[in-house]
């Protein structure tokens, strides 16, 4: 291997880490814990509901299918089930942090963690 | 036989292996449990050996019509947007890499793997109309750095072994 190209490789690759735990350290440490989460059908406000409660919801699309399943349990948010072929958004961990999201692409659906006091959920339904 | 038709086989040859290393991919378990659409992009293998071996008109044709078919067989309309912007975008920035000359084909098949993440993630942004997915870049940037360097060894391991007979034959 040419000296160039491994110089060139070192720093890429460094560079991409440097960037990528940068990232993480401003998700995971600057980040405090949302207190509800904000669920989006095909960009439209679907609901906020606490986290603080636990709570079982149907979200269902324009069609009235309830294709995911979200469930609120010990303060964290996780898709439980869903109809989608690839079920990427029930395999998702379950977030709790402000600003973590599940996203179904298919189903398009997007659960975002909220806090209140950024004034991105005044009301609280649930 | 002439030149187009070798050259169509050839090209035809390397479409099946991708999408036969397409298949295994589906096959294998994920990279990042927790973290799900994560994969190696075993593909890309075929594709960094053509940019080296083989120039870069068989590698953009390979990798497109490998998106096609790969849509076809395991995806969705949705997939193929995104899968196409990460393939397009991570093409473009290859054949330019390989033409400036800094790095190895393993770092031209890093940076090829974090922009084919990030290419998927600012369309899937642009479809669903939120910014909500940043936080899956800083896992997607080192995702890509690792199925790069491993997409990387196998394609420097395919260039350096392949014979010329079997790529341009009796030319």
């Amino acid at each position: 291997m040419k000296k160039r190209h491994l110089r060139g490789d070192i720093l890429l690759i460094g560079g991409l880490l440097l960037a990528a735990a940068i990232a993480f350290a401003c998700v995971f440490l600057l980040r405090g814990d949302g207190d509800s989460v904000r669920v989006t059908v095909d960009g439209e406000l679907y609901g906020v509901y606490a986290l603080s409660q636990d709570v079982t919801v149907d979200i269902r699309t324009a069609d009235g299918e309830a294709n995911n399943r979200l469930v609120i349990r010990d303060g964290k948010a996780q898709v439980e089930t869903a109809t989608c072929p690839d079920g990427i958004c029930a395999a998702h961990y379950p977030i709790f942090r402000d600003g973590e999201s599940i996203v179904c692409l298919p189903n398009r659906v997007v659960i975002t963690v909220v806090t209140a006091q950024s004034g991105d959920a005044p009301d609280v339904i649930a | 036989m002439n030149n187009k038709a070798k050259t169509a086989a050839f090209t035809g040859l390397c479409i099946a292996l991708a999408l036969v290393l397409a298949y295994v991919e589906v096959l294998l378990p994920p990279l990042f449990p927790a973290i799900p659409g994560v994969k190696m992009g075993l593909p890309n293998i075929v594709i960094v050996f053509l940019l080296y071996r083989r120039g870069g008109v068989t590698a953009a044709t390979v990798s497109l019509l490998r998106v096609v078919l790969v849509t076809l067989l395991f995806g969705n309309a949705m997939a193929f947007f995104y899968s196409l912007a990460g393939g397009a975008l991570s093409l473009v920035l290859m054949l330019l890499l390989r033409r400036l000359d800094l790095l190895s084909p393993v770092g031209v098949s890093v940076a090829g793997g974090v922009a084919h993440n990030v290419g998927q993630i600012l369309t899937a942004m642009l479809l669903l109309d939120t910014t909500e997915l940043g936080y899956y870049l800083a896992v997607l940037i080192v995702s890509g750095v690792v199925a790069g360097v491993f997409v990387g060894l196998c394609g420097a391991l395919l260039i350096k072994k392949v014979p010329e007979k079997l790529i341009h034959n009796g030319k």
